[in-house]
């Protein structure tokens, strides 16, 4: 799909900021309200726009734990990638799941409510997960910056 | 911190899928009239458990074909104050995601770039530039996929 300047123009403010009223959108991309309807729709056809969702704050659910879970995988199983990630599916508490090309092999962001519940869930779910052959954890403290802009 | 229902559990389920869906086909979904739906979106956003949308984009479509997580270590410890390399590495518009984490690394970076050369531009002129930083770990972001979380 093509994008002329005005499609990026209107991404460019609409990713900044996804909660803005329309019109106002509309205003800071220098089109129409009816443009902008009709080229966010094109985008979402078109697949350039591929989700529009709600972000839930487990915190306020009273979930304070955020661990990120950097796995190692033993690769000499073929099927190693398709079942781990596939088990991971089935932990509630995994929130995320990426795949990488690097040092680590998968990723998941894991939430608890509290130390205690993370444990239990590391011990009978995590450590349990198939074809393990390293991890390592990295507990959140803080989230500085989460944002889907590009510089387009 | 706010107890939630099956209904609750519902809505928060459809919306972090589609947060474009209205009062009124969540309410004809989960068996609501549309005020008793817009109520509880209303009281979710209250306790802060919908915490605004989040516009996800195909990130190759807009010429942005690689994502790179970053690991990185600060090399003087308690020297250069952790707000410095904050502010810094939050304004860099290719950085996406800033986390202060604890384990092997003191932060989480998500970069974007269109190529492996852009990216080797970024780390260089902008991450290896940083106040304060030390070691850089990086894993090319191959596939990601959000699951529901919790929601039994």
């Amino acid at each position: 799909m093509l994008l002329d300047e005005a499609d990026r123009r209107i991404l460019r403010h609409y990713l900044a900021e996804p909660a803005l009223e329309r019109a106002v959108l509309a205003e800071r991309a220098g089109v129409t309200p009816a443009t902008l309807w009709r080229r966010l729709e094109r985008m979402r056809e078109g697949g350039v726009i591929k989700a529009e969702a709600a972000v839930i704050d487990w915190r306020a659910l009273g979930y304070g734990v955020e661990v990120s879970l950097r796995f190692t995988l033993d690769k000499t199983n073929p099927r190693a990638f398709d079942e781990f990630i596939a088990a991971a599916r089935e932990v509630p508490e995994v929130v995320t799941i990426e795949t990488f090309l690097g040092r680590v092999d998968v990723r998941l962001t894991v939430i608890a409510r509290d130390m205690g519940q993370y444990q239990e869930i590391y011990r009978r779910r995590i450590l349990t997960l198939p074809h393990i052959a390293e991890l390592e954890a990295l507990m959140l403290i803080a989230t500085i910056k989460d944002a889907e802009g590009l510089p387009i | 911190m706010m107890d939630l229902d099956d209904l609750d559990r519902g809505i928060l389920r459809i919306l972090s899928r589609d947060g474009m869906v209205g009062a009124g086909e969540l309410g004809r979904l989960l068996g609501l009239s549309q005020p008793a739906a817009w109520r509880r979106v209303k009281r979710l956003e209250e306790a802060g458990v919908l915490a605004g949308r989040r516009v996800e984009v195909d990130r190759a479509a807009l010429g942005f074909g690689v994502t790179v997580f970053l690991g990185v270590k600060l090399a003087t410890r308690g020297r250069v104050p952790l707000e410095d390399f904050e502010r810094v590495v939050s304004a860099i518009p290719e950085v996406q995601v800033v986390q202060h984490v604890l384990g092997l690394f003191d932060y989480r970076l998500r970069v974007v770039a269109r190529d492996i050369a852009d990216f080797e531009r970024v780390l260089r002129r902008r991450i290896m530039t940083l106040p304060g930083v030390g070691t850089v770990e990086a894993n090319v972001l191959l596939t990601e996929e959000r699951r529901p979380g919790p929601l039994g």
